[in-house]
């Protein structure tokens, strides 16, 4: 670890970076003793006072597309296969292949951009970026750097500004641009054999570079920012985006600067491999740099790797220091033409286009726009729709109960989140790997808003349920003899028996 | 059937008829590579490969159901196209011993048509020259060094200098298949064309050389060397042939984005009578000082023929030519530096036993791997990509490219169908002269002629037109509208019947072919 590290990983772990357990979503505890508040003004420094410090937070993201084949080649896409198993001619770079453009990446990238209020560049070309390491056989990366396919859009992300989790603000970060370019393969080094393994299976994957402004101004923010990102991509269905399987990959460029002045020196925060430690490490790096600039010291433009273990971020060896990339047009393939409604040829096969009107008619309800309705239809609190939408398949789980049954979803929502969600989080289940099944809640439920069983039975049977043992709420309450008494006389006899025993004592 | 006859007239049909066999086609050739091998101009010769495809030709013969023109037909393939079973080394010491696990496009096409391919062809080392002079396995010779019309004539200037001291070039970078087109050891091979690399040598060795317009033949499997000018390049002995071997290559290939779309349908040559309605513009800008009086004497006197014939003749500009040189320079070098940046030893090719580093391992295998004509463009070309130079050499090399091409546009707009032009500055330079300059000076001053061909995209043809005074071949160059082939080729048909370009006299050619070959008439026009 770097040096003066471990003081400041004490620091850190007494500001609480922690994460709320199964509360709704990736949204960390506030934290204190930091020079921002949610609505990113500056406000003094906790520690020390002197100076309010303005933290900027900047975000590049790397977003593996979901598609059966590479970018410019045809071989497979597939995490976790055997070494070297997934890779084409193209992908080994051999002399005198060329790269072919893979319609669906080039789709799932319009789809992307559309939903993140893109414009669409009728008109994108594709560079290639020069540099010599052993995961990159062609020596360089056809990316997009000089007219990407989308730009200029935003993305709408909430948070919540209280510890209770129970007051959400919206804000907006800004998408510079969206590009299309080649993932790189793995190398492995084995440090006792002085060996470096390369896997080329990854080499070649489509990826969608998604870059934010820096308009975020701490770890918190980004975090959400991301998630909102992940939910929307995972709604398209461009891509997995499974942080764990390396399918979003999250850069931070972090700087700290006083108010009225220029933006700080910047670092990039790299090797984050979960929401969380993405907010872990932005707060992190923001409170580094503040101790080092009120310290006297200054901030060097570098690139810093996040060490999870340690909580810290640590400066990361420089590939030969300055890379001077020699970005170069790539002759091979034409520019990438899309067209629209207005512009499409009449006689063009359409196999060979790409209309951006007829994929914007097609994108699916995005995550805001799902909570919204969620909100609207059956009276939820907001954060509940957030709650909902962050676990996949609650949302439609809830929906499923509250068709089959007569209790409100108002109701409803309370047995999802406080009793199922918890459940499934407690034995870390998914929804759909979950025991109870929607019908089966639906006709507990039901039994409740019956009147057939208290509320206290519901929970047992509930308990019973989870067993999976393939019995029915009925079954269960009549096994268990659950049932509210509704009968008059037999309630009176009852009573009457329990009175007459007293009297008989 | 002799060697030299053309392909669709003749070959075909002696195929066809049996009069001659495929076997017996591939052997003779084979025959006559061995006994031309001093030639240099075949780096592998797939002799087991090559029969066995000629047996395969010989059964669909005698089911009568050849292929098409190209069955049992043997060829030849510049060393930088890739072939499955049979190496492929770009005359570099990075890909000695590289079998490449693919076939180029325009390879799988020759021999899904029944090509016999009877082997791979010298070349400059990753095509980066224009003598044949600087790959791994040595230059390139000539065949025409040998002939009785270059003995007869140069005369050595002492009696001290014996023959071996005055063999001439083949011109580059596809010199070993022009060399072995020009020498009878196969009826048709492949070069490749950048910047006027298949050009050159079918100028200096007497021998049809296209280069087709580029996007119309599949680039893929042909180690690119500047991948926005590269087009492959078909060598032939007569226009006839370059048709044919054309219909059979052209057309979109799904695994090279950058060919066009549109669907090509091959042609024949049909046999023009009238040139009255054609446009003929002479450039003046090729007019340039380098130029050699007996060529220009040879350029004017083909005018003349056209204006004679009834073709209007005009001179036309294209004032941006002359800067071609330097904006090529800039851009061949920078595609250079990016296309061999894969050559890093890891996946295949040389790798160097240094182990220090993985850095000092790439270092090592490209110093090793790579002549110092390579590394120098690599150089040079980095250089220019270099982020605080781009906009200053690449984006203006560009731009002129732009102008240079721009040119060409407004030449044919005026109503000029072909453009006529030297294809070389003077006839092949011994050996011994040529690599007095280093191969950077040679290129700039060789292809100088050919290049904005290349930068414009649009097809050219040479045509060997006459024997210069030393006896050796001189060429003319057509350069047609983009994706006119035909008109071209119909043009370059016509006045190659009206030159009547000799028939090279080689001793190991009559050995071979002493049943047919007979005394053409040498009549020049000239």
């Amino acid at each position: 670890a770097a040096r003066g590290c471990g003081g400041i990983w004490r620091q850190a772990r007494q500001r609480g970076a922690g994460w709320p357990g199964p509360g709704p979503g990736p949204f960390p505890r506030r934290q204190r003793a930091v020079a921002y508040n949610a609505r990113g003004g500056a406000v003094p420094a906790g520690k020390s006072g002197l100076a309010p410090w303005v933290p900027v937070v900047g975000l590049e993201i790397h977003a593996q597309i979901s598609s059966n084949s590479k970018l410019f080649s045809g071989s497979q896409v597939q995490f976790a296969a055997p070494p070297n198993s997934l890779v084409s001619f193209f992908d080994a770079s051999l002399p005198g292949t060329l790269p072919v453009l893979n319609r669906r990446c080039v789709e799932a990238a319009v789809m992307t951009g559309l939903a993140l209020n893109c414009s669409i560049n009728k008109k994108s070309l594709f560079d290639r970026k020069h540099y010599f390491y052993a995961d990159l056989p062609a020596g360089y990366q056809i990316t997009q750097q000089r007219v990407p396919i989308a730009v200029n859009g935003s993305l709408s992300y909430s948070l919540c500004i209280d510890k209770k989790m129970s007051q959400m603000v919206t804000k907006t970060v800004r998408i510079k641009q969206i590009q299309l370019e080649q993932d790189s393969g793995k190398s492995l080094h084995d440090d006792t054999r002085s060996q470096t393994l390369v896997d080329l299976n990854r080499a070649g994957v489509g990826l969608m570079e998604v870059v934010m402004e820096p308009d975020m101004c701490c770890g918190e923010e980004a975090a959400a920012a991301v998630r909102e990102l992940q939910l929307i991509l995972q709604t398209l269905g461009s891509s997995q985006a499974v942080m764990a399987e390396g399918q979003l990959r999250v850069d931070a460029n972090v700087s700290v600067h006083l108010p009225g002045e220029p933006y700080g020196v910047r670092t990039e925060v790299k090797n984050i491999n979960s929401i969380r430690f993405l907010a872990k490490a932005v707060d992190y790096e923001i409170q580094r740099q503040i101790e080092e600039l009120e310290n006297g010291g200054t901030i060097l433009n570098e690139t810093r790797a996040f060490d999870s273990k340690l909580g810290c971020t640590v400066p990361m060896r420089d590939k030969e220091g300055k890379q001077d990339y020699r970005f170069m047009p790539e002759p091979n393939l034409p520019p990438l033409i899309l067209y629209d409604a207005k512009s499409l040829p009449a006689n063009m096969n359409h196999q060979q286009v790409i209309n951006i009107d007829w994929i914007h008619e097609r994108l699916p309800d995005l995550p805001s726009v799902k909570r919204e309705k969620l909100v609207e239809q059956y009276g939820i609190l907001p954060e509940h729709s957030f709650t909902l939408l962050n676990e996949d398949g609650l949302a439609e789980f809830f929906e499923s109960v509250v068709k089959q049954t007569q209790m409100k979803p108002k109701k409803v929502i309370g047995w999802i989140l406080n009793d199922l969600l918890s459940y499934l989080k407690q034995h870390s289940l998914t929804v759909k790997e979950s025991p109870v099944s929607s019908f089966l809640l639906a006709d507990l439920l039901n039994l409740l808003e019956k009147k057939e069983i208290s509320s206290t039975a519901a929970k047992q049977v509930l308990a019973e349920l989870w067993k999976g043992e393939g019995k029915t709420p009925l079954e269960i309450v009549k096994e268990q003899k659950l049932e509210l008494l509704q009968d008059q006389k037999e309630l009176e006899q009852i009573c009457q028996a329990v009175i007459d025993g007293q009297e008989n004592e | 059937a002799a060697l030299k006859d053309g392909l669709r007239s003749q070959v075909s049909a002696a195929l066809k008829e049996g009069r001659v066999t495929p076997t017996e086609l591939c052997q003779r050739c084979l025959a006559l590579i061995k006994t031309t091998k001093f030639l240099n101009a075949y780096i592998t010769v797939a002799e087991q490969i090559a029969l066995k495809q000629a047996e395969e030709s010989e059964e669909r013969y005698k089911r009568g159901q050849p292929l098409g023109i190209l069955d049992g037909i043997p060829i030849a393939v510049k060393d930088n196209f890739n072939t499955t079973g049979i190496e492929t080394t770009c005359a570099s010491n990075m890909l000695k011993g590289y079998i490449s696990p693919y076939n180029a496009t325009v390879v799988q096409k020759l021999l899904d048509q029944g090509a016999v391919l009877l082997g791979k062809t010298n070349l400059d080392e990753f095509a980066m020259g224009s003598g044949s002079t600087d790959g791994v396995f040595g230059p390139v010779r000539n065949p025409w060094s040998y002939s009785k019309q270059y003995k007869e004539k140069s005369v050595p200037k002492s009696h001290s200098e014996d023959e071996e001291s005055n063999w001439v070039i083949t011109g580059g970078s596809s010199g070993g298949s022009a060399a072995a087109v020009s020498s009878f050891t196969c009826f048709a091979a492949l070069g490749s064309d950048t910047g006027g690399s298949t050009r050159n040598p079918a100028a200096h060795c007497g021998v049809v050389g296209l280069k087709p317009t580029y996007g119309l033949i599949s680039r893929h499997g042909l180690i690119p060397l500047v991948n926005s000018m590269d087009v492959p390049g078909i060598l032939t002995r007569c226009v006839d042939d370059a048709a044919v071997l054309l219909g059979s290559l052209a057309g979109h290939d799904p695994k090279d984005s950058t060919t066009i779309q549109d669907d090509f349908k091959p042609f024949e040559l049909p046999n023009l009578t009238d040139v009255s309605k054609l446009s003929i513009g002479i450039p003046k800008e090729y007019h340039t000082p380098g130029l050699s009086s007996e060529i220009l004497a040879l350029w004017s006197k083909a005018a003349d023929l056209f204006k004679n014939a009834g073709a209007k003749v005009v001179e036309v500009s294209l004032p941006h030519t002359r800067y071609s040189i330097v904006c090529y320079h800039v851009l061949c070098t920078a595609e250079v530096a990016s296309n061999m940046a894969r050559f890093d030893g890891l996946e295949y090719g040389h790798r160097s036993d240094m182990k220090d580093s993985t850095e000092s391992m790439y270092a090592a295998t490209r110093r090793e791997g790579f002549n110092g004509v390579v590394r120098g463009r690599i150089l040079s070309g980095n250089y220019f990509l270099l982020k605080q130079n781009y906009e200053k050499y690449f984006v203006k090399a560009q731009k002129v490219r732009r102008l240079i091409a721009n040119d060409f546009v407004k030449v044919f707009r005026s109503g000029v169908d072909i453009l006529l032009t030297p294809t070389t500055l003077s006839d092949a330079a011994p050996y011994t002269e040529f690599i007095q300059e280093d191969n950077r000076t040679r290129s700039a001053q060789d292809d100088i002629l050919t290049q904005a061909a290349n930068m414009a995209g649009l097809p050219a043809i040479n045509v060997p037109t006459a024997l210069s005074e030393r006896g050796l071949p001189v060429g003319l160059q057509f350069i047609g509208r983009s994706f006119q082939e035909k008109q071209l080729l119909t043009v370059a048909k016509w006045f190659e019947k009206q030159v009547q370009f000799p028939v090279i006299q080689l001793e190991e050619v009559k050995r071979h072919d002493s049943d047919v070959f007979q005394h053409q008439k040498s009549a020049s026009f000239s």
